[in-house]
């Protein structure tokens, strides 16, 4: 059996009026990658920060154990000079300086104060070519995709001589390719004898790479499985992580489909910057009233791009096209338009576009829909309050009431504010950008709920994701979009992972590597 | 006791300013051995303030909005110095002078706003070119002079004084009237409102603490009214801040503009895709601080009787350090008008009161920089303590 390189005992932290973490233990091997699974709250971003240092020794009890020593952390630094190196979810890249910079930021390659560029480069080059990234060190970080920052954060940490790497959704942000590349990346690691802790929501990504995962739930160890020892399958995690069993993930749904609702017609959207630079190439799309859907299609092919410019013109310029609703041709200039025309859209990432963290519940979901609860432009309060609520309830917002700030709230129930705002603007067509990225498997299911009720009321619903599962469980109809295109469409009984993964990797080759190209310069 | 300290936690935010003032206010009293609270003195306190106060009702507009204004001074300056030029030299109606100068703010307003809203040039830049150029042009018009003195009309303005109605003995009576009314109006709102609160499941004050803010609220509100009333009364620019107070608080606190300007400098982006027209938004913040700074120009001629290139200089700050005290956030979205009011009496009482001991100008701005320093300073821990 293999040395334990890392023990936790007993770990107990409290936050004001919250136990966060109930005696939770962790055992993690030599060598091996550990996968860390729990829903939203369940204490595995805690667990970690405990172990870094983040929340220093006397914050909490209980023993760390590292390669058989006692620690008592006072911060990150005292962490990392052991060779434990966590990489946040938000990256930690600074994107206007090169990757050779970040990549030794705060560990400068330098002799008494004095930066020593050549081996800077020189050990750049090095790291880069161990993760795998083809790129020159002195790039801006802010000119490389999502994907490639992912690599330069795991660079940075081998540069530390990291002997454990813990990775908090690293492959929350990422396509399926970019994901892939990540894992295997992992894989490779594990050969050169690092040990990983991946903190993860995609299942399947766990079952790939996990040598054993540890379920917590509630802020508590649940259980550790080990492939070999015990069957792994995604049902199998997500019943220790849920405490019961999900026997369908995506619910039931009898799917009343009527006439077209929205029509959208040879559809052109040009890059906001750069003038002759066509991001969406004539989309031609429909949905039909009781409709679910599906956009399917890898990152960069337009999709957020398309939801947006049909949203009042939110994205791009010299945008072409016709817009129809119930047979009938709308104008819709700017996002006042959109929304008086019924067209609603929840925004990808619900953080930077979607909520307003720093107000309550309350004034979230009332912010488009003020003229609904006002008279001569002064804000009924009573019925603010009651719309509010009514929401909160519906949709089971969990919160101690309208009035606490979102930014205090968890991923699923910040997305139901987002989804209360725009049901409560009654529209016609709802736009659902990723509506479930980084949300826990319980909230999915409610979402997915609430997704089905609106379908079932009549409405179009046109849902964008990269999740191949979620996309086929929900959806009645795909589109796969490539590069601005759409290059397939799929009903719900003939779509397959496989022949979207074909449509969305459609139009590869020699214009695809330009598009790359022009993409890092 | 427990319960007891939790409740001074959660309203020492909300309340912390207008305490930190009344304890200012007790502490000058005592450090100037009653002069502070004479008659003649408070009225004078008013007068020496009012034209910072209305400045820093447009300006924690635009702080909430997430930008900044240095010109306001400037603005000041240029409008006296054109309502000068207008009345004394033009002999033109008072009336018609004070539209004109408040139609020109706009103007200046709106001047900046486009460059701030639709050109996104930040704030900082384009006001503080703004502060250079009508403090340049305030020069130009008035060739370096001063202009005075002006209509006995317009200074009234400032210097007069609300008539008492109820015949002329040695206290006014009238100003009494209206401050027992205006303190019963606000009993009964505040009952009503908690009535409201209560049926919602809010937290509120429990009972007895409710009673005692209605009860000083009323006291410190009739009190404050009566020290007046035994000098000339109320004065006119009382009633003009009265007005501008309450009506901006009820914008922003009820209507749907207030909502948008706020949503707007809690999260730009999310508030368009709401729906809300962020430019404009911001436009007609601006267009608003010009008036704002076109009237607070006027009130300060109207007092000094003159209109000098010199006027004006500094408001900018004074009411930019009002914003802060009153606890508005430099990052934008959170502010109240009433909180910009509390922050600048907070400096005008200082001001005044340190001048009555005999505090050099010296000490007085060094004193007022720990001052604005540790009121945001008691901010921030707040804050970083309510969300750990």
């Amino acid at each position: 059996m293999a040395d334990i390189l890392l023990e936790m005992k007993k770990i107990t932290k409290e936050f004001p009026g919250v136990k966060a973490l109930k005696d939770v233990n962790l055992q993690v091997k030599e060598g091996e990658i550990h996968a860390l699974c729990g829903e939203n709250g369940a204490g595995k971003s805690t667990l970690m920060k405990v172990l870094s240092g983040v929340y220093p020794y006397g914050s909490y009890t209980g023993d760390i154990l590292f390669q058989g020593q006692e620690c008592q952390f006072k911060d990150i630094k005292q962490s990392e000079s052991l060779g434990i190196v966590i990489i946040h979810q938000e990256l930690a890249l600074i994107p206007e300086l090169t990757i050779g910079e970040n990549i030794f930021l705060g560990n400068e390659q330098s002799k008494k104060g004095v930066i020593d560029w050549s081996q800077t480069v020189i050990q750049t080059k090095d790291l880069l070519k161990k993760v795998g990234l083809e790129e020159s060190p002195d790039i801006l970080i802010k000119h490389i995709g999502v994907g490639k920052q992912q690599l330069v954060e795991i660079a940075k940490a081998l540069a530390k001589e990291v002997k454990l790497l813990i990775l908090d959704e690293p492959t929350a942000a990422l396509n399926e390719s970019d994901s892939e590349n990540l894992l295997n990346l992992l894989l490779e690691l594990k050969r050169q004898g690092i040990t990983s802790i991946i903190i993860s929501h995609k299942l399947n990504e766990i079952s790939k790479v996990a040598d054993s995962i540890t379920i917590l739930r509630d802020g508590q160890t649940i259980e550790t499985l080990e492939p070999g020892k015990d069957e792994i399958t995604e049902d199998r995690i997500i019943k220790g992580m849920v405490g019961r069993n999900l026997s369908n993930r995506y619910p039931q749904r009898d799917s009343k489909i009527g006439e077209t609702i929205f029509d959208i017609i040879n559809w052109n959207v040009y890059h906001p910057l750069q003038q002759d630079r066509k991001i969406i190439d004539n989309v031609s799309l429909h949905i039909k009233k009781g409709e679910v859907v599906g956009i399917a299609g890898l990152m960069g092919a337009g999709r957020t791009e398309l939801a947006m410019s049909i949203f009042g013109q939110s994205y791009g310029q010299k945008i072409t096209g016709k817009i129809k609703k119930d047979g009938k041709e709308v104008e819709i200039k700017n996002v006042s338009q959109a929304i008086k025309q019924g067209v609603a859209y929840v925004t990808e990432d619900r953080k930077t576009y979607g909520l307003i963290l720093i107000d309550d519940i309350k004034a979230n979901i009332t912010l488009p829909n003020l003229q609904q609860i006002s008279q001569r432009s002064i804000i009924n309060e009573q019925e603010e309050i009651i719309t509010a609520e009514n929401y909160r309830t519906k949709l089971n917002i969990k919160s101690s009431s309208i009035l606490q700030k979102t930014e205090n709230l968890s991923g699923g129930n910040q997305q139901k504010v987002v989804l209360s705002k725009w049901m409560l603007a009654q529209p016609d067509i709802l736009m659902l950008d990723e509506p479930t990225r980084g949300i826990d498997v319980g909230a999915k299911y409610e979402i997915y709920s609430i997704i089905n009720e609106l379908a079932q009321d009549g409405k179009g619903i046109l849902v964008i994701s990269s999740e191949l599962p979620e996309i086929l469980g929900i959806c009645d109809r795909i589109y796969v979009m490539s590069e601005g295109k759409i290059t397939g469409e799929l009903n719900r009984e003939e779509a397959t992972q496989e022949t979207i993964m074909e449509y969305m990797t459609n139009i590869r080759g020699e214009k695809h590597a330009d598009l790359e190209q022009a993409y890092t310069k | 006791m427990q319960t007891l300290s939790k409740l001074i936690q959660n309203n020492l935010k909300q309340y912390g300013m207008i305490i930190a003032l009344l304890l200012i206010v007790l502490l000058f009293q005592i450090l100037t051995a009653g002069i502070l609270l004479k008659p003649l003195n408070i009225t004078n306190l008013i007068l020496q303030n009012s034209y910072i106060l209305v400045l820093a009702i447009g300006m924690v507009l635009v702080i909430i909005t997430g930008h900044i204004d240095l010109s306001v001074g400037s603005v000041a300056a240029f409008i006296g110095a054109i309502s000068a030029i207008l009345m004394v030299e033009l002999n033109m109606h008072p009336f018609l002078s004070v539209v004109l100068c408040l139609l020109l703010g706009a103007l200046i307003g709106a001047w900046q706003g486009f460059w701030v809203a639709y050109i996104k040039i930040p704030a900082f830049i384009v006001t503080l070119a703004g502060m250079l150029l009508f403090r340049g042009l305030t020069m130009i018009v008035l060739e370096g002079q001063s202009i005075a003195p002006f209509p006995t009309d317009f200074r009234q303005i400032s210097a007069g004084f609300v008539p008492d109605f109820f015949g002329s003995g040695s206290i006014h009576i009238f100003s009494l009237v209206i401050s027992v009314a205006l303190s019963l109006i606000f009993v009964y709102k505040e009952v009503k409102d908690r009535k409201n609160q209560l049926k919602y499941h809010f937290n509120v004050l429990p009972k007895s603490l409710f009673i005692a803010k209605l009860v000083g609220v009323a006291v410190v509100m009739n009190g404050f009214t009566y020290i007046l009333a035994t000098y000339k009364g109320i004065p006119n620019i009382l009633v003009i801040l009265f007005v501008l107070i309450v009506g901006y608080s009820f914008m922003m606190k009820k209507m749907v503009v207030g909502r948008h300007i706020y949503a707007v400098g809690g999260n730009e982006k999310a508030a368009g895709l709401s729906g809300i027209k962020t430019k404009r938004v911001t436009f007609w913040v601006f267009v608003n601080m010009g008036i704002l700074s076109a009237l607070s120009g006027l009130i300060f001629a109207a007092r000094l009787n003159a209109a000098t290139p010199k006027a004006g200089n500094l408001f900018e700050l004074d009411a930019i350090a009002a914003a802060f005290i009153g606890g508005a956030s430099a990052y934008g979205g959170v502010g109240t008008v009433i909180g910009a009011i509390v922050g600048g009496l907070v400096m005008g009482v200082m001001n005044n009161g340190m001048s009555i001991i005999g505090l050099g100008v010296d000490w007085q701005q060094g004193i007022k920089g720990l001052v604005l320093l540790s009121a945001v300073a008691f901010d921030v821990f707040n804050k970083n303590k309510s969300s750990s």
